[in-house]
């Protein structure tokens, strides 16, 4: 129990961390989930399709994978540019390997969201307004986003939560995030149970605050549709 | 790119995938004799569902890697645990692995199960109570076959969900698929070769998933493509109306 709180300033780094990741992951698995779902809503082909390949090749392979591909195989690649540009070697950092990774894996999740959201708006709201001539962008910005928001909500919490745990796996990678930090701390003072226990009990807090907070804004999005 | 380098190991990745297969189906079946009894129980409101509860919500709310370290390296830290019977097995991490994939996966599809038994649509249990049938024969006969055929979109998922989950393995040394991958990769000091064919690996048996999951969904999903007006669904989109891809649990 000493160890535990002796070591409780490296583990609240360490969950900060984890915290920033994650956080940093779904604002880039957000815009790319956006951009993901314009694209499988577009009359083009070629959007639709890039689109397509995005999204099931990221839920065909496991995170992990992607991860290292992502880590490893950047690394490499970026060494091989830098090496070609006459340049030093450059060091691809781990925090923005991991949320980069994360990112991308959780945008492809996030465009099924938000596209089945955007379906999920009556077609009547976006007609009215184009209608009433608003320009395609104000239609989307005034009319239909609000809306989509709602629809797409429970979907964006869920992938949340996902994300959230997903964001253990870039420890792997040897990035000092809460798990990894718990390791190094567990094996130094030879009571690895008790620093899993103590992540297992910071991780269900995160899920727990995250469920209250996704309630409070399920309710405040549906204020008018209760029923 | 030299995947000559990988075909050269084609047995270990063979074993690899061996490894993988093995583990999550292992992973799935005590799972699921873990999740059947213990979805009844949150849906009955008995004795136990406060601890079940607790279970689904600790290992639903929790990364697997945690819970494997928890088990793996955790357990090991107490004497009583060493010296005990149980340490055969704990200091395996193949047995570490199993375990919590199958404690994760029975916390997953307990969730899986709670929902499909809680929206049985009330006719059907009323109806088989009308006909006499025992408490026991209602659970056997009508609710369970009735639910369990309404989760298998969602338990396809879970299915995929495990054998993505089973990459955990690899990091407490099991030469799974990404394990495999790992080695050549530091073997012959290669980035890309080893983990893009665990990667092309990892697809491959998704995707044969998800065409069996379909395949088994469309025939035993038949009846729901007729609305009664008691589900609600628009006929013909209850098998996972975007199905083909693997979808968040």
């Amino acid at each position: 129990m000493d160890n535990l709180i002796e070591y409780a300033p490296l583990l609240g780094s360490g969950a900060l961390v984890t915290v920033s990741v994650a956080v940093l992951s779904l604002v880039l698995a957000t815009v790319l989930g956006a951009l993901g779902a314009a694209a499988k809503l577009s009359r083009k082909f070629a959007p639709r399709a890039i689109a397509q390949v995005y999204t099931t090749i990221v839920r065909g392979i496991p995170d992990l994978v992607l991860i290292l591909l992502i880590y490893f195989g950047g690394q490499r690649l970026l060494s091989t540019i830098v090496h070609a540009a006459g340049l030093d070697y450059i060091d691809i950092s781990k925090f923005w390997a991991g949320v980069i990774s994360i990112g991308f894996i959780y945008g492809a999740y996030l465009t099924e969201t938000f596209r089945g959201a955007y379906l999920a708006v009556p077609r009547g709201q976006g007609e009215a307004a184009r209608a009433l001539g608003l320009t395609p962008l104000a239609t989307l910005w005034t009319v239909l986003l609000s809306q989509i928001m709602r629809m797409a909500l429970p979907g964006y919490g869920n992938v949340w939560l996902v994300l959230v745990k997903s964001t253990a796996v870039v420890s792997v990678i040897g990035l000092a995030d809460l798990v990894g930090l718990a390791d190094k701390a567990g094996k130094a003072t030879r009571e690895p149970f008790l620093f899993f226990v103590a992540v297992i009990l910071v991780y269900l807090a995160i899920t727990w605050v995250s469920g209250l907070a996704l309630r409070y804004a399920e309710v405040r999005v549906n204020r008018g549709h209760e029923t | 790119m030299k995947f000559e380098l990988v075909f050269r190991h084609w047995d270990l990745f063979l074993s690899g995938v061996w490894v993988t297969l093995h583990l999550t189906a292992l992973a799935l079946i005590i799972g699921f004799m873990i999740a059947l009894p213990a979805a009844l129980s949150l849906t009955r409101r008995s004795r136990f569902s406060p601890l079940v509860r607790g279970y689904v919500y600790f290992f639903r709310g929790t990364p697997l890697l945690v819970q494997t370290y928890l088990i793996y390296y955790g357990l090991a830290q107490f004497e009583f645990v060493r010296e005990s019977w149980a340490w055969f097995f704990l200091r395996e991490a193949w047995w570490c692995a199993l375990i919590a994939f199958s404690l994760n996966s029975g916390a997953y599809t307990a969730e899986i199960l709670r929902g499909a038994i809680a929206t049985t649509p009330k006719g059907e249990i009323d109806g088989a109570k009308a006909l006499g049938l025992s408490e026991r024969q209602v659970t056997w006969l009508i609710l369970l076959p009735s639910a369990l055929r309404r989760a298998l979109p969602q338990y396809g998922n879970e299915v995929v969900f495990m054998l993505h989950g089973t990459v955990v393995a690899s990091i407490i040394t099991i030469q799974d698929i990404l394990g495999v991958g790992r080695t050549v990769n530091a073997k012959y000091y290669i980035a890309y070769e080893g983990l893009l064919s665990a990667a092309a690996l990892y697809m491959v048996i998704t995707f044969t998933l998800v065409w069996v999951f379909r395949r088994v969904e469309k025939r035993y999903l038949r009846h729901l493509d007729i609305d009664f007006g008691q589900t609600g669904k628009k006929p013909g989109k209850v098998a996972g109306a975007d199905a083909g891809v693997p979808q968040m649990r």
